[in-house]
């Protein structure tokens, strides 16, 4: 068994398992930290923007002025933004039998996949994670296409420019692989090949291998892939009580934010809103149009009143903002207890529903149209995308970055650390899971500082509130020790602490036998040993199985059968009865065939009693038997018959001369005394 | 051999009531927990005496499923659980779980408030009864037990309506509910276009099908519903007013979206009424489940809702004596009672109203009566009804047809059929359809019979990989069936696994040593030649014999045939008079044994 890596970001992974000659794609993540080396694209003419001097290089020898512009001590990219899309020369691709999605945010690399590469396949998904994932991907569609940008910059891709260029534009790696955003009709080939499943569906791949989704409570419809045969068992990421004796279980996706109580945050996002409405100020939150938005909705739902501030206009604006919170009603059966009761009663399950019916929260697809017109100040503004670099935010960055009387509050982690999020590991067990079930934990992150420098320098008050509840460390330390999986495998980023806090040993993953860590085009040989595969005996041969008892509870049957093997599919059936010999002209010669073996001897186990066959040898007639004590046994000499049995722990040797019957008939009484295998 | 046995509580020959007890694998299960809308005695609810005389059915029952909303299959659901006893899990799906206790608890309004009868469930047990309800998805594989697992599959019945297949190791048992298998305006599956309800090839040993429409092939429905339309209409026209006895949820819903697009494009006014309470809520629940109507509901429910109805309006008791036409959606559906008998009452007497029965009326009940032409009824008692106005049936009943059942055999492959809710003459004439086309038994139990189906289950095991590709390698995958090679090994069976591997690994992985049996045997030969020569005379003998074995002629004076050792003195009197010894172990008995007798009988004279 083998793995490939094909992305190094341990939260927006895309690893390739080989397992039982079938080829599995877990998760397809698009590494969207690329478009931080990016200006900006906003949606109307920026003054600003336009007048960022081009970048010269020091000695005057080159001018890259055109593709590349200054702000604030950093150098930009002024180009369409790219994605750094997985590798795709470590394997080859079009041999991927099957995608397996975990969640919607793991999946926004999949067109790359799915139409460039030959690949044939099925791609695996949950309904949520498909629908949501699908949004997601027309929003980014949206977002560029929006603002389409006539140059591609690529000069500074060279790899002798590069390397002169200042950080981080200096140490990006694979520049060259970097690619624009896909298309809606490539969006929309590549979710034609998605097949739903439902949790705790079993899916059969081949014959050979049994794949399975299990909740695992990161986000609507997210989940965790249990790979199995009948005996062995890949889990990915995980789920408790179904790990249970995974042979390798595949670690990605995990937080590292262990100081940061999520409803601890949800809070300090609350008073820093309400903070700067009283003063007059608007509120910026870069997110994402799916996800931890339903939380501080949820949360804002129940705060706005005792914070008075109900008169406070809220708006979300995406392109797919409708469609996000209608979906979001619609999947109470991938939803928590809690939220499953209302839609029985029945009343929708989330209640930005009711903020929006009272006018409280307003969506629109974009700050065109109808917004211009009834947008009001001061307000609070949840829009996308996080990265800062394109789509609505640009926009509000602009038009507010200049007081300080606004704020821009970050929800997502800090990816500067480089530590946290991407999918679906998350909280003990499924019950206790589903109960403190938040939709969706974080959003795949990028370092607030990287976002806002093309915008600096800045007036406006920057709040960062993680919001975060995937697995912690110590959380999964303690999960590890209670599933015991033979093998973990996970990014190599878990194994050591974050270089800016080398001491802290408790933000690592520290296991016995230690677990395997993995970059970015890293092979891993899975050490994995099958030792046994499941056949199916048939009932004619079942029942003419004689079992005997070896030990108390332990029996043993021989079986002589023919092996039937279709679509990696074994049965065994009974060993056809040889047609009749065909009747011999030479009866003579009859005698001298040799004869057929049809099933060997069973190999022998056990010793013959010395008191008990001499009994038996009584009762067949056999009575002058003189008993000699010899090494380990007895030698019994027939006197009558000329025969010696040598009767030992372990082997008994008949010598009887010109006597078949007699033979035989010792034979039989010997076996009568032995177990046969 | 193991057994499957199916008795039918209710809906053995007949509609209403299903409740199916099945036993399999040593697990006992009931499919459906319905009450009969014909009957208000004791026959209303299924015979639970049955599973136990006395005491609680706990014990006796490892599962319940409800396959879907509608009281024929759920409505002495708390009766079960409550007043007989049961605490075990219930399951059904999300939209069942949230639509059958509004349904019980009418059920229960109309039966107590508005008939009297006492000794009946209480709202508190409807409450306490589902507690007990476990949810499932579609698709999902549910272990009830270690042994027991369930997978529910659409049925397209109505809102939630599931089939359920049920396995025990590798016996298995598939229980429709009630299905429809053409995709209609409202429901239908995402896996496939051309059918609402579907199902894998799961092959399982019996397949328990309804059998509703089991004679019926029904034209196409585009013409059903033109002439649904077309009715309507001309009674509007003429000034009639149309009732139309629904079920609150399911061809309902259907309906109004029909009638609704209908008034939108002949641009009718005549108003559209459905009757209380149910409406807005039933609505409601389609939107919230949205993931269980069809594809073109789902797709379009962001830009327009289509359970947001512009043209039907919610009913008042008083609008009956409206003047003018108007079309009514009263419950329930078989004019049992409730709203739609009364307002049947009050127009039962106009030639130009309508009454159109869009399903199935089950015996007893007053849409049943003049579905059969009656024209004179006694309402609970009192004064004769004349019965004046039209009377239209038109099936929009979602079950499937004769055709349809067959198209789900199909699916499925099962190894037995067993016909459930339908008419006995009915069901006699798709037997004889079914066990023709598809050469299988088909049974169709009447309720409390049992029929019993003997299984002939395949034993799951585990293999050692070692022995499997020991003899993958030697036999290739597809066997010779000339020479049929064989492969052995040994079964341990312990405690509840059961692995086979080599002989020699049993031996090792159980402990136990191995005893060698070897036997010994001298034979005495006359032969004329000098010792060595002798042993090759026997070896060219034995190679000319046996063909196919390894036979050797060793340096240190023996013949090995395969692993028997044959070795030659002669004696010191008469060195012609030679000895044969020949030793094997008891793995080459049979060729051990042939050997002695064969070199018994001397060498022939013609070898070198």
């Amino acid at each position: 068994m083998k793995l490939y890596c094909l992305s190094g970001h341990p939260t927006l992974p895309c690893n390739v398992l080989k397992f039982k000659s079938t080829t599995i794609m877990l998760d397809c993540g698009l590494d969207t930290t690329s478009v931080l080396n990016f200006l900006p694209l906003p949606l109307v003419h920026s003054p600003r923007l336009s007048k960022l001097p081009g970048w010269i290089f020091k000695d005057g020898t080159m001018n890259l002025e055109k593709e590349l512009k200054e702000c604030a001590g950093r150098v930009f990219v002024d180009s369409q933004p790219e994605f750094c899309l997985p590798e795709r020369e470590l394997l080859d691709l079009s041999t991927i039998d099957v995608i397996l999605i975990s969640n919607y945010h793991c999946m926004m690399a999949l067109p790359y996949i799915t139409e460039h590469t030959g690949f044939t396949g099925t791609v695996y998904a949950t309904e949520p994670t498909l629908q949501i994932g699908r949004l997601l991907m027309e929003e980014l569609v949206n977002f560029m296409e929006r603002v389409p940008k006539a140059q591609a910059a690529t000069c500074w891709k060279n790899k002798d420019i590069q390397r002169m260029l200042p950080g981080p534009l200096k140490d990006a790696v694979d520049v060259w692989t970097w690619k624009r955003c896909y298309s809606m009709q490539e969006v929309n080939s590549a979710l034609s090949k998605v097949q739903l499943v439902g949790y705790s569906q079993k899916v059969e791949l081949f014959g050979a291998v049994q794949i399975s989704p299990l909740s695992s409570g990161y986000s609507l419809g997210s989940s965790n892939w249990i790979i199995q045969s009948h005996h062995e068992k890949v889990a990915y990421p995980m789920d408790q009580s179904s790990l249970k004796n995974s042979d390798v279980l595949i670690l990605t996706g995990l937080t590292q934010m262990p100081t940061a109580n999520p409803d601890g945050m949800l809070g300090e996002f609350c008073s820093n809103l309400a903070m700067t409405i009283r003063a007059g100020g608007n509120v910026l939150v870069p997110c994402y149009s799916s996800g931890v938005i339903y939380d501080l909705l949820e949360c804002l739902y129940q705060f706005i009143e005792s914070a008075n501030l109900g008169t406070t206009p809220f708006y979300f604006i995406s392109p797919v903002a409708n469609s996000s919170l209608e979906f979001s009603q619609i999947f109470a059966e991938w939803l928590c207890h809690n939220k499953q009761t209302k839609v029985y009663l029945p009343e929708p399950p989330f209640p930005h529903a009711e903020l929006i019916q009272t006018n409280k929260l307003k969506h629109y697809p974009s700050i065109h149209g109808d917004f211009s017109s009834e947008f009001r100040q001061p307000c609070v503004v949840f829009t996308g995308h996080p990265s800062l670099r394109f789509g609505d935010v640009v926009h509000f960055m602009e038009l507010w970055g200049k007081s300080s009387l606004n704020t821009i509050i970050f929800t997502g982690n800090d990816g500067r650390q480089r530590l946290n999020t991407g999918c679906a590991v998350s909280r003990l067990g499924d019950d206790r899971l589903k109960d403190s079930f938040r939709t969706v934990l974080s959003e795949p992150d990028f370092s607030y500082l990287d976002a806002l420098a093309p915008y600096q320098p800045l007036a406006m008050k920057c709040v960062y509130c993680p919001i975060d509840t995937r697995l912690n460390f110590h959380q999964v330390s303690k999960l590890l020790k209670e599933v015991q999986p033979l093998h973990v495998v996970c990014p190599e980023q878990y194994t050591q602490p974050p270089a800016s806090q080398s001491h802290r040993s408790d933000l690592m993953l520290e296991l016995q036998p230690p677990p395997m860590p993995y970059r970015r085009c890293s092979v891993l040989n899975l050490p994995f040993r099958r030792r046994y595969e499941r056949v199916y005996i048939l009932p004619e041969l079942a029942n003419s199985l004689v079992p005997t008892e070896v030990k108390p509870g332990v029996s043993v049957a021989t079986v002589s059968a023919v092996l039937h093997s279709k679509d990696n599919k074994h049965t065994l059936q009974s060993v056809p009865k040889p047609p009749p010999a065909p009747p011999s002209k030479k009866r003579k010669r009859v005698m001298e065939e040799p004869p057929v073996v049809l099933a060997p001897k069973p190999l022998l186990s056990g010793a013959v009693p010395l008191e008990a066959f001499l009994t038996t040898l009584q009762k067949h007639g056999i009575t002058e038997v003189k008993v000699e004590e010899a090494g380990d046994g007895h030698i019994l000499h027939l006197q009558a018959e000329d025969t010696l049995i040598q009767l030992e722990e372990d082997g008994t040797h008949i010598v009887c001369d010109n006597n078949e019957p007699l033979r035989a008939t010792l034979r039989d009484l010997v076996l009568r005394f032995l177990q046969k295998l | 051999m193991p057994e499957i046995k199916v008795t039918p509580l209710g809906a053995g020959q007949d509609v209403g009531r299903s409740c199916i007890l099945v036993s399999i694998g040593g697990k006992n299960i009931m499919l459906d927990c319905g009450m009969h809308m014909g009957y208000n005695d004791d026959r209303r609810f299924p015979d639970f005496s049955y599973v136990t005389q006395n005491g609680r059915l706990t014990d006796f029952l490892d599962c319940v499923i409800i396959s879907h909303f509608h009281l024929d299959h759920c409505g002495a659901l708390p009766y079960m659980s409550e007043m007989v006893g049961y605490d075990g899990p219930i399951y059904m799906t999300h939209p069942t779980k949230a639509i059958c206790p509004i349904l019980l608890e009418d059920f229960r309004k109309i039966t107590v408030d508005k008939k009297g009868e006492t000794n009946f469930f209480t709202s508190q047990m409807i409450k306490d009864c589902m507690k007990k309800v476990v949810p499932l998805n579609l698709h999902q594989t549910v272990q009830v037990d270690d042994e027991l697992e369930i997978k529910a599959y659409y049925a397209g019945h109505v809102l939630g309506a599931a089939m359920v297949h049920i396995k025990v190791g590798s016996e298995s048992v598939v229980y429709t509910g009630d299905y429809n298998m053409t995709p209609d305006r409202h429901l239908g599956h995402e896996h496939v276009v051309c059918s609402a309800a579907w199902i894998d090839k799961c092959r399982p040993d019996i397949l328990i099908s309804e059998s509703t429409y089991a004679t019926t092939i029904r034209d196409s429905k585009r013409c059903r519903e033109r002439d649904f339309l077309k009715k309507v209409h001309e009674s509007i026209e003429r000034g009639g007013k149309v009732l139309i006895p629904v079920f609150a949820l399911g061809r309902a819903q259907e309906l109004c979206i029909l009638l609704e697009t209908f008034w939108e494009r002949m641009n009718l006014k005549a108003p559209i009424y459905f009757s209380t309470g149910m409406t807005e809520k039933a609505n409601h629940y389609y939107k919230l489940f949205i993931t269980w109507t069809n594809q073109k509901i789902r797709k379009t429910f962001v830009q327009r809702n289509m359970f947001e109805f512009k043209h039907i309006k919610a009913f008042d008791r008083s609008y009956a004596d409206n003047p003018g036409p108007m079309v009514v959606f009263a419950t329930p559906g078989m004019l049992h009672a409730g709203q739609s008998l009364q307002i049947f009452k009050k127009w039962a007497g106009n030639e130009k109203n309508m009454v159109i029965m869009p399903g199935y009326c089950v015996q007893g009940t007053i849409g049943h009566k003049i579905l059969n032409g009656q024209r004179k009824l006694e309402v609970e008692g009192r004064a004769t009804l004349e019965v004046k106005l039209q009377v239209e049936y038109m099936s929009f009943s979602a079950h499937a047809d004769a055709k349809g059942i067959m198209q789900l055999i199909r699916m499925a492959e099962p190894r037995n059929v067993l016909l459930v809710h339908g008419e006995a003459l009915k069901m006699e004439f798709l037997k004889g359809k079914i066990e023709q086309e598809f050469s299988i038994d088909c049974h169709m139990p009447a309720n409390g019979e049992t029929i019993t189906v003997t299984t002939n289950p395949s034993v799951p095991v585990d293999i050692s990989l070692n022995l499997l590709k020991r003899e993958m390698a030697l036999g290739g995958t597809l066997p010779d069936p000339k020479r049929p090679r064989s492969m052995h090994g040994t079964l341990i069976m312990k405690e509840n696994s059961l692995k086979l591997v080599s002989s020699e690994q049993a031996l090792k992985e159980l402990g136990l040593n191995e005893h060698q049996l070897r036997f010994t045997c001298r034979v005495q030969l006359q032969d004329p030649h000098s010792d060595p020569d002798t042993l090759h005379r026997i070896y060219t003998h034995l190679k000319s014999v046996l063909k196919g074995y390894t036979i050797q002629h060793l340096p240190d004076g023996t013949v090995m045939v395969e692993s028997i050792v044959i070795k030659v003195s002669s004696s010191a009197e008469d060195t012609n008079a030679k000895v044969l010894l020949l030793s094997w172990s008891y793995q080459d008995e049979d060729l051990g044994s042939f050997l002695s007798s064969l070199l018994k009988k001397g060498l022939p004279s013609g070898l070198c």
